[in-house]
């Protein structure tokens, strides 16, 4: 499913709403889920998961290309844990 | 601070219009969408964000760390996450090295 898939299925969700609002809806929600975690805070979504940032010391890689040492800064990298509900709906061989 | 679905809701409220009640049907069912797709076994890619993939774990050999016993752990499919390039280099750029 993409992006453009989505917002036709909310559209169909919501009737009574323009075309246009579930578009405007869906950019909303994922540009303030992409703020949230670039100024460091975490997100919580009960029954789907949760999005945290995790810690990526400095290190020296290789430029693959002349095999030259490159230094690579310390930074965050997001990372998504499943919640309860969509692990297990996901899982649907194990449900019980 | 945490973001959550009333937070993400009361953004609905403000900055497209949507009535309170709207607003949270909307991000109710924004997830919803999500979870059914992956539960249909489908992928979903969401550009700029990142992509939501299922992997299937075949059965591994496991242990109960309380007794040492060993048990398999069963087969079983995960959701990924996989942020986009996008999303990537604004979280390492936006929260470089605040917290290191």
């Amino acid at each position: 499913m993409t992006k453009s898939e989505l917002i036709a299925k909310l559209s169909v969700r919501h009737p009574h709403l323009v075309a246009k609002d579930a578009e405007l809806a869906v950019k909303t929600i994922l540009d303030a889920m992409a703020t949230s975690l670039a100024s460091g805070q975490r997100i919580e979504i009960r029954g789907f998961g949760s999005f945290t940032l995790n810690y990526r010391p400095p290190r020296v890689g290789r430029n693959p290309k002349t095999g030259g040492k490159v230094s690579v800064p310390a930074k965050h990298v997001p990372h998504f844990k499943a919640g309860k509900e969509l692990r297990e709906r996901v899982d649907g061989n194990n449900k019980d | 601070m945490t973001l959550t679905k009333a937070e993400l809701a009361e953004i609905l409220f403000e900055q497209v219009g949507l009535n309170k009640r709207e607003a949270k049907d909307m991000v109710e069912s924004f997830f919803e969408e999500i979870r059914f797709a992956l539960e249909s076994g489908d992928g979903v890619k969401l550009s700029g964000f990142g992509n939501f993939e299922l992997r299937d774990k075949p059965q591994r050999p496991g242990r109960n760390p309380k007794t040492g016993e060993e048990i398999p752990i069963t087969a079983r499919r995960v959701v990924t996450f996989h942020a986009s390039q996008k999303l990537k280099s604004l979280v390492s750029e936006t929260y470089a090295g605040n917290n290191a």
